[in-house]
């Protein structure tokens, strides 16, 4: 099966310190993979250079069926390539309403004149009734997004990138400030996402990942230190060593 | 999102409704009615505070909505009314070199009437010739165009150097202010072709239009002004109420995460940007034949400040506090610095209004600030009942709920 996005020899230095050393990673066309590590271990640089906001020093990221280089492409290009990002901190527009979040996430013409002219049409309104449906949030469509809760911001952020349709998904600590009901409908949606892309979790809470119950990938220092399924890693020495022995 | 345009924007119709209003009232209230009760020169200025109140429009997109704050946005507006003084001036002059040529003796040739209305045009500045960007100004058509497409690509060349470079927040201010400043000093100079600082002048003498007295034009005027400042709103709100408005206020809130959607930002602070200036430049090219003068003074650095102060005291991010703050604190300058407000003897000191004007509007933008971030109109929301939750506080995480910090101390 060939790879989705295929990170290689990847290193990114900020002021001397390496935060990124070497990284190599793949994933494929529908697979879910947890990345685990402590802080500091290059996980939020990781998503930063494939989703086009950090320039690494050296190295190749390729995606799709065409091994396009994403090093080229603007944020923007990135997003609308397939890549979809989730901030570790609920980022959603506070002051619009969750209908117009997520009609401003699908998957439509972004250009300005397209976006200028666009008039939302019946199915567009049924899509995004689906959405809130499957995010929890179909009876608070008109409310302003600013008044949800911590959890369903997180939701709604997660359904907004849905509604973008990504082939790649990449999740940051989405289960934090959760609780245990919300955590559980969280696993069950990233499962069901990863049925028909690919999705990257970065999350602390070992708990949580033992729940997505999928391939594991460590970081430390800024570069794998092991990878397999989660009961592989938690016994792998180094791991126990760098990680879960503190 | 249901519903037509202006189902979904009561507050165009409203508008609309009470410019038409005003208009109708100024119009029959004129001396070109027949009236006594407005003055020709109050005519001009309630016209010219109609074309401030366009500019700020265009000034709350950028900045309201877009979360662009550009100081430089009267410049647009003066090289606006540059353009459309270029053909007063050229043909008026021509037509007054025109009549006293005609007795001479021998008729003039085409070439020396371009040398007269050079002689008459730059005297001035010591020169004769057209320097080259005059040279559609004997065109109405040509320089209407250009009213619209000079500062449009000047918009576009700065907007595109300076978005595509992320330049942002109180850079990009800075950045806008320069080129504001570059652009006065570049007109005072006498060699830049628009006279210096003599700027243009005569402007209220309509080429073609001798006959008619001033109070008719001014009425012309004051419709003029009143058609654009109505066609800019429903524009503007068209532009706002939409995705694209969706997409904008966005941008203000959050640009990276609008990144991250896939829309390329720096395309549509691009067309904001560019739409702004081309508003601003079309309320520019009213306001300078009712004001009659323009100079390079008016370009200067504190016209496009003030403009964001107007709108800040108006309220930000929507367009009818934007055209109140205009409308107000423009025809209050104009009350205050015209010396009809009387001074305050405090015994040892006497306030003179028109010094003190100033402080004044320093002080309330302050205030406003400070105390009303939602500007005059705030007061809407505020008597409407449609008051924004106030959550600032740290998120409580899941065990409070939804409540944030300070909302669960209360």
């Amino acid at each position: 099966m060939s790879q989705l996005l295929e990170v290689s020899g990847v290193s990114v230095t900020f002021d001397g310190f390496r935060a990124i050393n070497n990284l190599s990673f793949s994933i494929g066309q529908s697979e879910l993979r947890a990345i685990i590590g402590p802080n500091g271990a290059g996980k939020t640089t990781f998503m930063d250079i494939v989703t086009g906001k950090t320039r690494p020093d050296e190295g190749r990221v390729l995606w799709g069926e065409m091994s396009q280089s994403l090093l080229k492409m603007s944020e923007s290009q990135i997003a609308r390539a397939g890549v979809g990002r989730k901030f570790q901190r609920p980022t959603v527009f506070e002051d619009q309403s969750v209908y117009d979040n997520l009609a401003m996430a699908l998957k439509k013409d972004r250009s300005p004149w397209g976006v200028l002219f666009f008039r939302p049409q019946a199915n567009d309104r049924v899509r995004i009734e689906e959405l809130a449906g499957e995010i929890g949030l179909a009876d608070q469509l008109d409310r302003k997004s600013g008044e949800l809760s911590h959890g369903q911001k997180q939701w709604l952020e997660i359904g907004m990138l849905l509604a973008q349709e990504p082939r790649l998904l990449l999740v940051d600590e989405p289960a934090a400030g959760m609780t245990l009901a919300e955590r559980e409908h969280t696993t069950d949606l990233l499962k069901e996402a990863a049925k028909t892309r690919a999705v990257v979790v970065v999350e602390h809470d070992m708990e949580f990942v033992r729940r997505l119950e999928c391939k594991v990938t460590v970081l430390h220092e800024g570069s794998v230190l092991a990878e397999g399924s989660l009961d592989h890693v938690t016994k792998n020495q180094d791991v126990i060593d760098v990680y879960l022995g503190r | 999102m249901t519903g037509t345009f202006l189902s979904r924007n009561p507050s165009v119709l409203i508008f609309i409704a009470c410019l038409a209003a005003f208009t109708l009232a100024v119009t029959l209230m004129s001396e070109a009615a027949g009236s006594e009760l407005i003055s020709t020169s109050f005519v001009k200025t309630l016209g010219k505070t109609l074309c401030l109140c366009l500019v700020a429009i265009a000034m709350d997109l950028v900045w309201g909505f877009a979360g662009i704050l550009s100081l430089g946005h009267f410049a647009f507006f003066g090289v606006g009314g540059y353009m459309i003084g270029m053909w007063l001036m050229y043909a008026r002059t021509e037509a007054i070199v025109a009549t006293s040529l005609a007795n001479a003796e021998i008729p003039p040739t085409d070439q020396e009437i371009i040398d007269a209305i050079g002689t008459q045009i730059f005297g001035v500045v010591g020169s004769s010739d057209f320097p080259p960007i005059w040279s559609f100004a004997d065109s109405l058509t040509l320089q209407l165009l250009m009213v619209v497409l000079v500062p449009g690509l000047l918009a576009l060349v700065f907007g595109w150097l300076a978005f595509r470079s992320r330049v942002t927040g109180v850079y990009l201010s800075i950045l806008t202010q320069a080129m504001t400043l570059a652009l006065a000093l570049y007109l005072f100079q006498n060699d830049s072709g628009l006279r210096g600082n003599n700027g243009l002048s005569g402007l209220q003498n309509i080429p073609g239009a001798e006959g008619i007295p001033q109070a008719t034009i001014s009425v012309w005027f004051f419709w003029a002004s009143a058609v654009a400042l109505g066609l800019g709103y429903v524009l503007s709100a068209w532009v706002v109420s939409g995705k694209f408005g969706s997409v904008i206020r966005g941008i203000r809130d959050d640009e990276a995460r609008v990144r991250f959607l896939g829309y390329s930002v720096e395309g549509y602070k691009l067309f904001i940007f560019t739409l702004t200036a081309v508003i601003a430049a079309i309320a520019g090219a009213l306001y300078y034949p009712q004001a009659g003068i323009i100079n390079p003074a008016e370009i200067a650095p504190i016209a496009s400040i003030y403009l964001a102060v107007w709108v800040a005291i108006g309220g930000r991010g929507r367009l009818y506090g934007a055209v109140i703050g205009a409308a107000l604190v423009s025809l209050l300058s104009t009350w205050f610095t015209g010396g009809q407000v009387p001074s305050i003897p405090l015994g040892v000191y006497t306030i003179v209004w028109v010094d003190w004007w100033q402080v004044l509007l320093g002080i309330s933008f302050v205030l406003v600030t400070l105390f009303a971030p939602r500007g005059i109109g705030g007061l809407f929301d505020y008597f409407s009942g449609n008051r924004a939750p106030n959550r600032h506080g740290r998120d409580l995480g899941p065990d409070a709920g939804s409540l944030r910090e300070q909302e669960a101390e209360q």
